[in-house]
Order: C-alpha cells, then structure tokens, then sequence
C-alpha cells in the first residue's frame, strides 16, 4: 500500500503543470547509467491488514518474560497507565524540533518543566533536554570537562562496560586519552584513582551505584578528584535518586544517566533517555538543546530554544557537539512519569526495588554455593556466585523467568518494584532445586 | 498557561505501586537524600490534563501542512506505532538470552537487507541514535580505515557550504580538521574548488544528494572519483534520500559510508524532536569497523557509539513502513515528494523568488532577498506570518548560501489540495506585504504567542522553575 494521496488524474495534471510528460523527467540531473534499471529486490507492498500479521508474527518469535530479574542497563520498571497514553497522543508524536516558539509551546514548556525535574532529582542548576542515552551522556559530559590543558579522561572500571566503551569511542574521535581506574570490590578503587589523578586530568566518571550495584563512597571520590583540579561526572540511577543523596550533594559536578527506568520500555535497548544536569558555572558548556523561559512582544511569559550559540546549526565546527535530534519524546515520557509518581512515588519506587533485591539476595544466599561477591551496601542490583550457572539460568528460563546476567564475576541480579514476593519466592525454589 | 509545579498540590498523588510485601531494606544514612525532589504533587486527572493542554498547543505532522524543509516530515503510519508497542518489542530486555530474541534479530537483520537494498550499501549498522549520531559514526569508519592502514597524514574532512551544520560539528568530533568549499552557481559542487583541496591530507568528503538547495548534482560520479583518486573516502549525509529511494542509490553514486534518517525518509515519528534513528550502511571493506555493544555482543576491540544495539523500537517502525510499501511503494513515495516539491514551486512561483529556477527535487528553495528589498520584510517575517494560517513555515536561513531562504519540502503525503491552498497562502502573504508589511512584520496575530525575545532567553537564561519565596 501507499501513503500517497493523490489520484492518478491528480498526479497528471500536477505533471502538466510542472511541464514534464511523466516522473523519468523529474530526474533529468541524474546521469542515465546510474538510474535503476529494475525494481527494487524488495518483497511486494501489504495492505495494513498483512503487514500486521507479518510483524506481529516476528514479535511472537521472541519470548515475553512475566518475570524479570536482570538489570545491568536495563530496568523493569512499572510504567502507569498514563505515562504510555500521553506521551502516544498524535501533536507531541508528530511535531519536530521546537524551531518555530509561536506554535510549539506545549513542546518547550514540556522540556522546559522536564529540565527543572532533572535539576530536582539529580540537585543540579541547569539540564539540557536529553541526549541519546546515559552511556552518551557520559561522552558528551567527558567532552565538556576537557580544556586546553587537562585531556585526559578518567572512568572507573566499575562502570557500565557499554558506557566506558562509549566514551572511548568519543575519545578516539577527538584524539583524547581515556584511562581505566580498576574496580575493587565492585567499586572504583580509591587508591588507584589517588594515583591516576593528575594536572592532566580533566574528569573522573564514576558511577552511582556501580555496574555491580554497590553504592561507593562518592564524596571520598569528590574530595580526591577536586583536590586533583579535576570534575567529576556521575552517572547515577534515576530511580535511586528518589532515596539517594543527589551528585550535587556528593560534590559531583556534572550529573548525567540513563533515563530509561523512568516509564520508557526496555525496547531491546531502544529508544532510551540521556539525562545531563550541571550547576550554573558549567552551562554554557553544555551540549544539547536547552529551552529557557523568556517573554513574548506583549510581555506574556514564552518558552524557546536557548543559549543556541553552542550548537551545531550556528557554530558548525566549533560547536559543543554535534547532537541535533536528541530524545524530546523520551524526554516527555520521563517528565510524565516523574508527575505521576511524584517525590513520594519515586522514592517508593526505589524503597521497594532496594527492599526486592534485598529480599532476593538473602533468600539467594541462603542456598548452599550462592554468595555475595560484594559485601558493600547495593540499591537494587547485586553479584553472586552460582554453581552451574547455565543450568540454573535456563531452568528459570523455562519458568518464565529472566535469570540475572552472567558476568565474569558471577551472576549480576536485579529486583525492582514490578515482581512480587511470591515471583522471587518461585524463582528461589528453582534454583534451589537445581543446586540440590 | 501554567507549570505544571504550579499546579502541585501538597500531599496530593496518584496510588500506583501499593504497598511492599516484603520488608525495607534500609539505606545507610551516608547515602540518603537530604530533602525530598520538588517534584509535582498531583492527582492522574490533573496529570492527564496538563499534559493535554500542551499537547494542544503543538503544530504536528496530524494538525496541519510542515513544509520544513529538510526534515521529511511525511505522516507517520499509526499501524507502525501499534506495532512498536507489541509487548514482544517492547518488553524484550536487550541482554536477554539470543535464543529468545529471535524475532528482534529478524527485525534487524531483515531491516538491513531492505536498508542494504535501498541504499546500495552492504552491511548496515542501527546503533546510531539520531542523524548527526550517524554521521559520527560513518566519519569514524573512515578514520579507522586510514588509521588501520597507518595512513595518518589524512587530517582532513572536506564539506560544501552548503552542508548542514552538524556535517562540520561532526568532523570536528572526529578530529578532523574542517575545509569548507563554496558552492558554484548552480548550488552544486564546485569541481574546481573541490580539486583545489584534495590531496594526500583528505580524509574524506561529506556531501548530502540531492544537495540541500534540493538539486541532484549532475557531477556526482566525477566527485566521487576524484575524492577516492586523492586517497578519500566519500560519506553520504541521507538526509535528502527521500527524494531518490528506488531511483538511483548512492551506493551507485560512488559513495562509501551513508546514514539515512529513519524518522524522516521512513516514516518515524519525530517526537517534538527525537527519538530518530540514524541506520549507518557502508560498503563491504568498511565493514570491520562497525560499531558493537561491549556488554551485549562481547565486543572488545570494536567502536561504540551507543548502549546495547540503538533505537529498536524506531528501526520497528520503520520495518512496518518498509513492508507496508514494498518493492512499488517506495519508489512511488519519492517520485510523488519529487512531484509535490516541483508543483508547489510551480505554483508560488511568481511571488517569491524562485532561488534556483530549474526542476527540483523533493525540496527547493524560496530566496526573500528581492522582496525584502522592496518591503523591508524578511524571511523571518514571511515565515511568521504563515503561522497565521495554521501552517507550520518553512526552514529558515537555511542553506547558509542562500541569504534569506526559505525551504520548502512538501513529501509525497500532502494532497494537491494542501498544496493549492498554500500557493493560495503564500500569494496571500506576498500581496499583503507589498500594502501592508507592518501588519506582516507583526505576525503571528493569532498564534499561541506573540514572538519571543530569544535575545533575552539567551542573555539572562531562566532554564528551570524555581519556587517563588
């Protein structure tokens, strides 16, 4: 089928009028050898009804688990109702980029209020409206923290490994150093990032919690980098934020993350949010659409695409970055999500998804073979060991059951709010039985 | 209207988790937060409700005619939104064991052979994010290409003045140093000026075909050539692929790396801007250099530009898209976006000037400088008096090479109705500000605000509520 409207009567008439006899002629600039000579290898067109099946059909070919206890990025949180309703609502789906102010307003005011909750969650002055996902939120805030002198970027093995590999990739771009600071005990290790610190250092990105759960001891690690003359980036859970200190209180000086586990889907990894929040000093460092609030010629308050004098459409190669589309829709998600819940939901969220991974462990290391890696406070991921790793995890599997992540560490867990009692009370006993 | 934090109520919420059944486990004191988040206290309806009064007041693809040119902001198919909302998508988690996400492999591999075919390409990657994340990423496959053949001497990246903003900022992401060449008359390259730079120190060149003035430039093959003769390698900006999909490929243009905007050509809501998706397709010696997810693929020795494998739920979309079309459709798509452009120029021209008066693509370019001469009215101007219409304008100052312009780019799903009525409107416009331009200078009269002080947005930034003492 097709989506275009006009008739066939239609579409000769507007040849005529263009005064060409039929479509070839529209494309009389392209050299005659390069035009496609036979139809596309595509298969043939499907009305709505046959494309549904079709995609349907390859949806049913993966496998929906009722239960969930894997995180390691990706988080199975409940999404109310109404955070999947409005964000579907057609003028937010359909709209661009906020360029035009007198008829995007419902755009701008909504990042604009999406702004002012990251600045809420994470303590910090100013957010950008989002960027792709935290693992590029992580690159981008690397790239701000670096100036003529200081290059060199730290990241703590305890972080995400796709977030270090990302922000390797950016460094590789420019040219820039990034440097690894091990991991001890499921935490950054704070002698080894004594000694990596250095007058070359632009920024430490560390991680809150860390990959493996465990809160570390980020005001130690504010203390060490700042005396260095360096920033620090933290990259922390958005849901933890409800219970959690926030980085500016940790003495972070730029917050950044992924904001998926606020209402969006897992998506098998897609579309997700990158949040990024600084204090007032670091603004005008930031990459990324910023909306401000101004007043329009009769004085009434206005919302509109500000600070524009970073980006790319005005300063090409000298631009912060070279983001243009970023996750305005996600975004909005985030905002409804974090409206809903409100501070005492939020908090909720993470009480209950801390308390779950609490429940879990303890019920896990009461098996014979299973034990903390870490003995550190976790919010709501933790590692354990696991005999027959493969075996346990594919018997919950056949239960409907998504096991926790195998890492050269052991077994990567995660409980958030969504399963119950009695879902980690089932998958306890199978691993019980497996290992017995 | 209001904010929404000025419609908080304290103590008021929606119920929505209930209580935990199992006990608390409490957060050392050294972790916990100081004082509660402002965020909004309210109830679901107040919730609902706020958020659809903004929604009403936002200009989408479903309210009304976006020429804005350079965007494709073709309508988005709803049946591809039910699909991206299909649990067995949405609910996959992306580190979830291989043998249970076959269907999400099918997706991806079976977009990247329909994206191979349609681009001329032979590997795909979907890790991208967006459009100018696509561009990284290709810029990147170049830069490994010299790097691994030690070849370090290629510093530079070669880009049009007429490129988009993000080719430039992109090529500085990668290093490389930025050689902007002016365009010739006619919008296109200038052969000349293009042989002028190239040599032993070109990385490689950016360039966006048709160009953004909305002209296929003629001399493709020629500028391809002589880019890999000096050693470069040619990267494809598909942000105007829409007028060409089942035409010609720039595969077969002599291009060796290309992204290609899903939430424009193919049909993916843009958000109020983003998610996009920005699929990199490259020719089959580039394809070692493709980016991977370090956790979810193991890959240690690949680039990475992205968590786990991009915007699944965008490529989905464009999936349905693809297969709704098929083999006639998507030819069909852009010969009609070709159609609608060359008509609607044909039926403006006469008011504004045409900046280039030849047959287009699937945009073209309306210059103001003329009537601004005569009126005193801008580009700017016009744009904002359209608003009056309920049209959304078109892109603005934009190329850069065209001083006031406005770029239209209609798609192939406007009606010759639609475009009737905006020559009708665009008329309107251009007689009412040869008599009357102060009215036309003081647009929009009727829109959801007056024009804004972007001056003091920027001057005296307020980018965050703040309680009132």
């Amino acid at each position: 089928m097709s989506y275009v409207p006009s008739t066939p009567e239609q579409r000769q008439e507007m040849l005529r009028a263009v005064g060409v006899s039929d479509y070839k002629e529209l494309y009389r600039d392209v050299p005659a050898d390069m035009l496609l000579t036979k139809p596309l290898n595509l298969p043939e067109g499907k009305s709505e009804l046959e494309t549904v099946r079709i995609m349907t059909e390859i949806a049913e070919k993966n496998t929906v688990f009722p239960t969930i206890l894997r995180g390691a990025g990706a988080y199975d949180h409940y999404i109310p109702a109404v955070v999947r309703s409005i964000p579907a609502k057609e003028e937010f789906l359909t709209a661009y980029t906020p360029y035009q102010a007198e008829m995007s307003q419902g755009v701008l005011q909504s990042i604009f209020e999406y702004q002012t909750m990251i600045c809420e969650i994470t303590g910090m002055d100013v957010a950008n409206a989002s960027v792709y996902d935290g693992a590029t939120a992580s690159a981008e805030a690397a790239a701000m923290c670096r100036d003529r002198k200081r290059r060199v970027t730290l990241i703590s093995g305890a972080a995400h490994p796709d977030v270090i590999s990302t922000v390797r990739t950016y460094c590789y771009g420019t040219g820039d150093e990034l440097r690894i600071v091990p991991a001890k005990d499921g935490k950054t290790d704070l002698a080894a990032l004594k000694e990596m610190l250095g007058d070359d250092i632009a920024s430490f990105i560390g991680q809150q919690p860390t990959f493996y759960g465990q809160f570390e001891p980020a005001e130690k690690i504010a203390a060490l980098v700042h005396e260095a003359g360096a920033m620090y980036v933290m990259n922390c859970n958005p849901i933890a934020l409800g219970i959690m200190k926030t980085p500016r209180a940790f003495g972070a000086d730029v917050a950044v993350g992924e904001g998926q586990p606020l209402g969006l889907p897992m998506g098998f990894g897609g579309p997700y949010l990158g949040f990024m929040a600084t204090t007032t000093k670091y603004m005008r460092k930031l990459p990324g659409r910023i909306v401000g609030q101004t007043v329009d010629s009769e004085g009434e308050r206005a919302y509109v695409l500000a600070l524009q004098a970073r980006e790319q459409h005005i300063r090409r190669e000298k631009a912060s970055s070279n983001i243009c589309s970023n996750e305005a829709l996600c975004a909005l998600t985030a905002a409804v999500y974090l409206s809903v819940m409100g501070p005492d939901g939020l908090a909720e969220a993470a009480r209950q998804s801390m308390a779950k991974a609490h429940y879990l462990a303890d019920a896990l290391t009461a098996i014979p073979g299973v034990s903390l890696v870490y003995d550190g406070p976790y919010f709501h991921e933790f590692v354990t060991t696991l005999p027959d790793k493969e075996k346990v995890l594919a018997a919950l599997q056949d239960a409907g059951i998504l096991g926790g992540l195998p890492i050269d560490e052991g077994v990567l867990w995660c409980a958030t709010e969504k399963v119950s009692k009695a879902d980690l009370d089932r998958a306890v006993e199978i691993v019980k039985e497996v290992l017995a | 209207m209001k904010l929404i934090f000025e419609k908080s109520v304290a103590g008021r919420h929606c119920d929505v988790l209930g209580k935990c059944d199992v006990d608390y486990a409490p957060l050392p004191e050294e972790f916990c937060r100081e004082s509660k988040p402002l965020l909004p206290e309210m109830s679901e309806v107040d919730v609902s409700r706020h958020y659809t009064e903004l929604n009403h007041r936002v200009h989408g693809v479903n309210c009304g005619f976006y020429p804005l040119g350079s965007c494709t902001m073709k309508y988005n198919p709803r049946v591809d939104e039910d699909i991206a909302g299909l649990k067995g998508f949405a609910g996959i988690h992306p580190l979830a064991p291989a043998d249970t996400v076959k269907g999400c492999r099918e997706v991806i591999d079976t977009a990247g052979k329909y994206l191979c075919e349609i681009s001329g390409m032979d590997a795909m990657t979907f890790q991208p994010a967006a459009g100018a994340h696509g561009e990284f990423t290709g810029v990147l496959l170049i830069k490994q290409y010299h790097d691994k053949r030690g070849d370090t001497a290629r510093t530079k990246i070669i880009v049009p003045d007429s490129a988009h903003g993000t080719n430039p900022a992109t090529a500085a992401m990668c290093g490389y140093k930025v050689v902007n060449i002016p365009s010739a008359p006619n919008g296109c390259v200038d052969l000349d000026a293009l042989r002028a730079v190239l040599g032993p120190d070109t990385a490689g060149l950016m360039l966006t075909n048709p160009n953004t003035v909305g002209i296929f430039d003629e001399n493709i093959l020629e500028i391809t050539r002589l880019v890999h003769e000096a050693g470069g390698l040619c990267y494809y900006d598909g942000a105007n692929l829409n007028a060409i999909m089942g035409v010609v490929r720039p595969g077969d243009m002599g291009f060796d790396c290309i992204h290609m905007n899903l939430h424009k050509t193919f049909a993916t809501p843009h958000g109020g801007g983003g998610p996009g998706a920005g699929a990199v397709g490259c020719k089959a010696f580039l394809k070692e250099f493709l980016p991977a997810s370090a956790l979810m693929d193991g890959a240690k020795d690949r680039i990475q530009i992205r968590s786990f494998a991009g915007n699944f739920l965008v490529l989905v979309r464009a999936l349905t898209y693809i297969t709704t079309l098929g083999k006639e459709g998507i030819p069909e798509a852009s010969q009609n976006a070709v159609l609608n452009a060359n008509y609607l120029m044909r039926q403006i021209e006469g008011t504004f000037d045409l900046a280039y008066d030849r047959i287009c693509m699937h945009e073209f370019v309306l210059d103001v400088a003329s009537y601004k001469k005569e009126t005193g009215l801008s580009a700017l101007d016009v744009a904002k008096s359209l608003i009056d219409y309920g049209m959304h304008p078109p892109t603005m100052y934009f190329p850069l090479i065209v001083h006031e312009a406005l770029m239209l780019e209609p798609t192939e799903t406007e009606t010759k109705e639609t475009l009737d009525w905006t020559a009708d409107v665009f008329r309107a416009v251009y007689e009412r500000g040869k008599v009357d331009p102060e009215y036309i200078h003081g647009s929009p009269h009727c829109a959801q605000i007056k024009r804004p002080d972007e001056v003091m947005a920027s001057r005296n930034p307020v980018v965050r509520w703040t309680p009132q003492e």
